[in-house]
């Protein structure tokens, strides 16, 4: 079996990119989804991952090199696939291709849809299962996804939303929340996986309490709406901004590194933000959503009982990642070490990776090796079924809101509680739906 | 949404939006129309090019052919931006600019200072300018420079789709005289547009092509030289900057230096003739504000202090080229780190 290493295409504009960096050597074993190279774009740079198990017999591409998007970067296969036959592999590969042929190249292109909210642009990759939809945040759009969608469609139909007042959808303000109900109507979608970055979070948050039986499973990342604080310079500067100049630093408060706000990005953001009415747009946003340098709405997530998924990058200079603790008790919670407010972005492929087990997982997604968060009133509950008040009184007593699986373990074997079932039993769960 | 339209349609865009958009604006101008006198749609062509094809019947009454006199048109759209309405006045060719210069710079452009502020005079002057399709020296000359000269004017020359639709609706806004120049072989060219009406402040270049080796300075059709170039040095080692400047009053100055202070090294690429033009004016203000950043002399890629002329030859021998910019660019680059 041979696998193809082809050059991505991260984002509707994306024609070719540049190899920066090979990430492992010819005759690395390689997982699914291990970084193999580093490769930079017109609009940000990414790292690229292995399609498929195997050994890199062959780092085709050299660095420094530009490729179309769906070009050889390097050859997978096992070790019993001779050298002859990864020759004939490379060469017929490269005797047949044509950039801008390949299904990678063409890419899904962005749809519109007219509903009693407005004119709403999204673009849908990947089909059967349950769909997932993802809601980008302040100023941002559907193309702030560009890491994201095509490896979480893998037998899912993923949908990027424009919000109103955003990308290609209408300018008029409206109802975020009636905008997204508006959209998931149009598109016949029963119940879905939300996903939501910063204010796209809150909205998420809100149809999940809205009306919970629509939302199979809520992924907040770095999301609004868990606490108070919010930077006002970063909503501020963004709305006035209207230059080059005065845009860079305020982009650059995106990332934990700053390097990655490239020039053709600026010029994507101010081509968006030139267009009629979005000034008016964002500003009704933000006397709406933050005035004063607050956030106005903060919600009531503990009554959410679902499947919950919160990721935030611990540089987050837009919405601190303290806020995090808010999260309810069940929720899986990931603080991303070096990462700004965009871990979508920044840690693309972290990202995906927690969501993927996540939406695999249902309730949670972590893995055997790691520490496993269960709710206090989990282990109380059993305690009390098992009839051992006294246990369960301590327990109530003695441990935290969210129960680490190894920092607590000496008082879990005196509780005679068996770990390991403990988190099967929270796995098991089903989504709380209600 | 964005999509591929052409420059031409790009401005004709942005004409019918704005139109939509407010009833003030008018457009007039020779053969704006282009109906021979017939009062019919069929007949209008929307000028010499059919740049404004098709606002004649969409907009009635605000749609006007005029006499063949410049002096009359833009005196008229001088008098039309004091009283109230924002003209959209087209002179075909900037060529004809000399018989109608006193509305322009002694009456249009001083209203605001004449009238301590109280004035404003909206009107927008769309006109063809640019050698390199064989109409000789009458009809082929870039004059933005005598504009850029006048206070009280505001001088844009775009180069690309994109830039043409969002300058035009930021000039038609605009409270005071614009010359918008229309570079007769960039109206086929192509490139992604929105759908949407967006406005594109005035003092905003555009950074191309990011390079720390050399600054190359440009507008209108240069711009797309500059690039070209830009591309063949890249081969040779030599990364360039290639800065559009949109607007070349007002100027973005803080662009170009802070790209001279990274590069150390400039080239001005200019359509119009050499003495007392852009590229000229660029040089100096680099020369005195950012002296000692330089690394080399400032080159000027210019036509010759020459008429346009018309041998087919000369014309094309007339013009910068791609590869006389990258000749002035690397005599002035230094040794290529990786050639």
């Amino acid at each position: 079996m041979i696998d193809k290493l082809g050059m991505p295409k991260w984002g509707l504009s994306m024609t070719e990119g540049r190899l920066i960096e090979w990430l492992v050597d010819e005759g690395a074993e390689l997982t699914v989804g291990d970084e193999v190279a580093e490769v930079e774009t017109e609009k940000i740079n990414g790292v690229v991952e292995a399609p498929a198990a195997g050994i890199l017999r062959r780092r085709v591409a050299a660095e420094n090199e530009v490729i179309p998007v769906g070009g050889l970067l390097g050859v997978i296969a096992d070790a019993s696939v001779t050298e002859a036959e990864i020759d004939a592999f490379v060469a017929d590969f490269q005797a047949g291709f044509v950039p801008g042929e390949t299904e990678e190249d063409a890419g899904p292109q962005p749809q519109t849809v007219a509903t009693e909210t407005g004119v709403l642009r999204f673009l849908v990759q990947g089909e059967g299962g349950e769909p997932l939809v993802l809601l980008h945040g302040f100023g941002g759009d559907l193309g702030n996804w560009l890491f994201n969608l095509d490896p979480l469609s893998g037998g899912r139909p993923v949908y990027a939303l424009d919000l109103p007042g955003h990308g290609g959808s209408s300018k008029q303000p409206a109802d975020l929340l009636a905008a997204l109900r508006a959209f998931l109507d149009s598109q016949g979608i029963a119940r879905a996986h939300l996903a939501g970055h910063s204010m796209g979070g809150l909205v998420a948050a809100d149809l999940a309490l809205a009306e919970p039986d629509r939302v199979l499973s809520l992924t907040l990342i770095a999301p609004a709406g868990l606490g108070e604080e919010i930077n006002r310079e970063y909503i501020d500067g963004f709305i006035a901004a209207t230059g080059r100049r005065d845009l860079k630093p305020v982009l650059q408060q995106l990332f934990a590194d700053p390097g990655l706000v490239t020039r053709s990005m600026i010029d994507d953001v101010l081509k968006y933000k030139r267009l009629d009415g979005v000034r008016e747009a964002l500003q009704t946003l933000r006397d709406r959503l933050f005035p004063d340098g607050r956030q106005a709405r903060v919600v009531a997530l503990d009554r959410y009982g679902g499947p919950l998924l919160v990721i935030w990058g611990e540089r987050d200079e837009v919405i601190p990642a303290a806020h995090a603790q808010a999260a309810p008790a069940q929720a899986e919670t990931h603080v991303l070490a070096d990462v700004g407010h965009s871990p979508h972005m920044e840690a693309a492929g972290e990202v995906n990776r927690l969501l993927e087990r996540f939406l695999a997982g249902g309730q949670a997604g972590r893995s055997e090796e790691e520490t496993m968060l269960v709710p206090k009133t989990m282990i109380v509950e059993q305690l009390r079924a098992r009839g051992d008040t006294e246990a369960a009184e301590r327990a109530d007593r003695e441990l935290g809101e969210k129960v680490d699986t190894e920092q607590d373990a000496g008082l879990l074997a005196d509780l005679q509680i068996d770990t390991r079932k403990l988190v099967e039993s929270f796995r098991g769960q089903s989504p709380a739906v209600g | 949404m964005a999509r591929t339209i052409t420059f031409q349609q790009a401005i004709n865009e942005a004409l019918a939006q704005e139109m939509e958009r407010d009833p003030s604006v008018v457009v007039f101008g020779e053969d704006v129309v282009g109906g021979a006198g017939a009062p019919g749609e069929d007949d209008a062509w929307g000028g010499v090019l059919g740049v404004t094809k098709g606002l004649y019947p969409k907009f009635p009454g605000r749609v006007l052919d005029t006499p063949i006199s410049e002096s009359a048109i833009v005196g008229a759209a001088a008098g039309a931006a004091a009283s109230g309405l924002r003209p959209v006045a087209e002179l075909m060719f900037v060529d004809f600019v000399g018989v109608c210069l006193d509305q322009i710079y002694n009456q249009a452009a001083k209203f605001r200072y004449m009238f301590g502020g109280k004035a404003v005079t909206p009107m927008v002057i769309r006109t063809m300018f640019g050698a390199g399709i064989r109409a000789a020296s009458q009809h082929s000359q870039s004059l933005y420079p005598i504009f850029t000269h006048i206070p009280g004017l505001k001088v844009v020359v775009p180069s690309t789709p994109y830039d043409a639709k969002g300058l035009l609706i930021q000039a038609i806004r605009d409270d005071d005289p614009v010359i918008f120049l229309e570079h007769k072989v960039l109206y086929t060219v192509e490139g992604d547009v929105p759908e949407e009406a967006y406005a594109i402040p005035f003092a905003e270049a555009n950074v191309l092509r990011e390079g720390d080796d050399v600054t190359l300075v440009a507008v209108g059709r240069m711009v797309h030289l500059a690039e070209q170039a830009a591309e063949a040095l890249a081969g040779e080692g030599i990364e360039c900057e290639v800065v559009d400047l949109r607007t070349t009053s007002p100027l973005d100055e803080d662009t170009i230096l802070e790209s001279v202070e990274n590069t150390g090294r400039l080239v001005v690429v200019d359509e119009a003739n050499p003495r007392c033009g852009l590229a000229a004016d660029i040089v100096a203000r680099v020369t005195q504000e950012a002296f000692g950043e330089l690394k080399a002399p400032p080159r000027m890629v210019t036509p010759p202090h020459t008429p346009v002329p018309f041998s087919p030859i000369l014309e094309d021998a007339y013009v910068p080229t791609p590869e006389t910019i990258a000749e002035a660019v690397r005599s002035i680059a230094g040794a290529p780190a990786a050639a």
